[in-house]
């Protein structure tokens, strides 16, 4: 059951193959069979997932289920889950009890899914590695010395080992299209304001977005369709019609027109990652598309712009957490100023502390124009190169990340090698671009990523030039061997 | 752009985090290469450039001024540190 997709088990629960609590049980065993030496989940709701089981297989005797009634997932701990911990993988949060639901939460209960439970994640989302959680690093599936990515390891890795069908993510920088690609899963980062971020814990407001984690593009359509759409709660949520995205997966992609940015194509590239790339946009022309060479003049600028704007955003956002109204506070607080400053020093891990400093320095007197500023006007230029390309191409493509999965501990010494290993993604969270991985092929025996980036708002294009691609390859539907 | 360890010390003050003596110099170190990643930025002209604070050209939505929550203070206090008669409780800050 467990190398289904989701349209799979969504067609095996309709023909009444199995029920959606033997679903249920047969994943909840899987994560205690593996997840051990992954240590993907923070949080497992057993019984939870039971009884939600129980309630949709009745919702299906009533003929009252969708295409997702039934199907287990996991969402990252990043999303408040009303009744259950929402920790963000920090010491801050560890204690937490969210007292509601994220949208994102609300919206894929209403569609019958079953959260199987949390996913482990970097801290706050601040990391590419998932070695920053409070609960300890994630595995790569794929090989367990190397770290699946981050920030959405958990979620990436859980797919990845067939531990759940689908999770959610989030993505501020590439937090859900760099593990994608270095697990071997679908991962979509959606056009910013498709999803809502209610009851998602604010990292960067101006960069997260919410989206699905699946095996396959068919399986995104199908959670993107469930996840998104207007959300008043979310001031930035677009007021606009979700169009059914599994609808046009199929249409036909001659005539295409991709754009191959030359700048995601030099220095820095690893040979076999370049490979990949190049075999899967080879598979692109035999599909008929038109393949042309593009320029993003500022893409070296996205990472510099990246850590004033996102630093900043999160300095203040997280000034929320004071040890007064929910999560840590520390022991014996001497003074009001002592039980704000210790609460946070020990709730906080050193990368978002890091993190919040950079922050507080580019927001402080007399430097807000040299850097906040200064990196919105870039962020601008920046977002003007995606909008002169998007005149030329429908979608641009290119690798996901530089590298194959890293070793765990391997870049944890230096931040700025870490951050670098997001270049390819973050200028399409500052754009505000849909954004997505899918599987292309494999490296030293490690998978690749394909990014496929569209303009605002073009998500059904992404799905539908994505599973061509899987129409014709198989590399979605191979999985780690430790985990068949 | 390096930081020293006393402003290292402000900074962190200024966002409220206690930072142990023997870790100040680890900061100072992540955060100037940090600045200098970051300083990169100074090599492109800006000038007339206008600042982009968010993705979507769009304006703030309003809504009429009615209540749309319910009182959830016993429920929202529940997961408090300390509380007592409803409220929250932080250590004495007038004597």
């Amino acid at each position: 059951m467990h190398s289904k997709t989701l349209a799979g088990l969504s067609a095996g629960l309709q023909a009444g193959e199995f029920s959606s609590q033997e679903l249920t049980r047969h994943f909840l065993d899987r994560i205690a069979a593996h997840d051990g030496g992954l240590n993907c989940f923070i949080t497992v709701c057993e019984e939870r997932a039971m009884a939600a089981a129980a309630v949709a297989d009745e919702r299906r005797r009533k003929g009252e289920a969708g295409p997702l009634t039934g199907i287990p997932m996991a969402h990252k701990d990043i999303f408040c889950t009303d009744g259950v911990r929402t920790s963000c993988a920090s010491r801050m949060l560890d204690n937490f009890i969210a007292p509601y639901d994220a949208g994102v939460t609300e919206r894929l209960q209403r569609a019958g899914m079953v959260m199987l439970g949390k996913t482990n994640m970097d801290e706050f989302a601040m990391g590419s590695s998932n070695e920053t959680s409070f609960y300890g690093p994630v595995r790569n599936p794929w090989d367990r010395e190397r770290v699946p990515g981050g920030s959405s390891g958990g979620s990436a890795a859980a797919v990845a080992a067939r531990l759940v069908p689908a999770a959610t993510g989030t993505d501020t920088g590439g937090s859900i299209r760099q593990p994608a690609a270095l697990c071997g899963i679908t991962g979509l980062k959606p056009t910013y304001g498709r999803v809502s971020r209610w009851g998602m814990i604010a990292f960067a407001s101006s960069l997260d977005q919410a989206g699905p984690m699946t095996q396959s593009a068919e399986d995104a359509a199908l959670m993107l369709g469930a996840m998104a759409g207007f959300d008043p709660r979310d001031s930035t949520c677009a007021e606009r019609e979700v169009p059914d995205y599994t609808a046009t997966l199929n249409d036909d992609i001659r005539g295409l027109r991709i754009g191959l940015p030359k700048e995601y194509f030099g220095e820095g590239l690893d040979s076999g990652v370049a490979a990949a790339v190049e075999t899967a946009i080879s598979v692109y022309r035999s599909l008929g598309a038109e393949v042309v060479e593009i320029s993003l003049p500022n893409t070296h600028l996205a990472v510099p712009v990246y850590y004033v704007v996102a630093p900043a955003e999160c300095s203040s956002n997280l000034s929320r957490f004071d040890g007064v109204r929910f999560g840590y506070r520390c022991e014996d607080p001497r003074d009001l100023e002592d039980l704000y400053k210790r609460s946070r020093g020990e709730g906080f891990g050193d990368e978002v502390k890091r993190r919040i400093m950079v922050g507080t320095y580019a927001l402080s007197a007399g430097y807000y124009d040299a850097y906040y500023l200064k990196a919105q006007q870039i962020r601008q230029l920046i977002s003007d190169d995606f909008r002169k390309a998007f005149e030329q191409v429908d979608v641009i493509m290119g690798p996901t990340t530089p590298d194959t999965a890293f070793g765990l501990g391997e870049k944890m010494d230096d931040p700025v090698t870490m951050y670098l290993n997001d270049i390819y993604t973050i200028a399409v969270n500052l754009a505000g671009l849909p954004g997505m991985s899918i599987p292309a092929g494999m490296a030293g025996g490690l998978p690749v990523g394909l990014q496929i980036v569209g303009n605002y708002f073009d998500e059904a294009r992404l799905l539908n030039v994505a599973h061509r691609y899987q129409q014709e390859t198989d590399w979605h539907t191979r999985m780690p061997s430790d985990f068949a | 752009m390096s930081l020293d360890k006393e402003q290292v010390a402000n900074i962190a003050h200024l966002a409220r985090l206690d930072i142990r003596d023997e870790d100040i110099g680890a900061y100072a170190e992540s955060l100037s290469s940090i600045l200098d990643l970051v300083a990169q930025m100074d090599t492109v002209d800006t000038a007339g450039v206008t600042p982009m604070a968010h993705p979507l050209d769009m304006a703030q939505r309003l809504r009429p001024d009615e209540v749309t929550e319910d009182d959830q203070r016993e429920r929202f206090q529940a997961i408090a540190p300390r509380v007592e008669n409803g409220l929250y409780l932080v250590p004495r800050v007038i004597e």
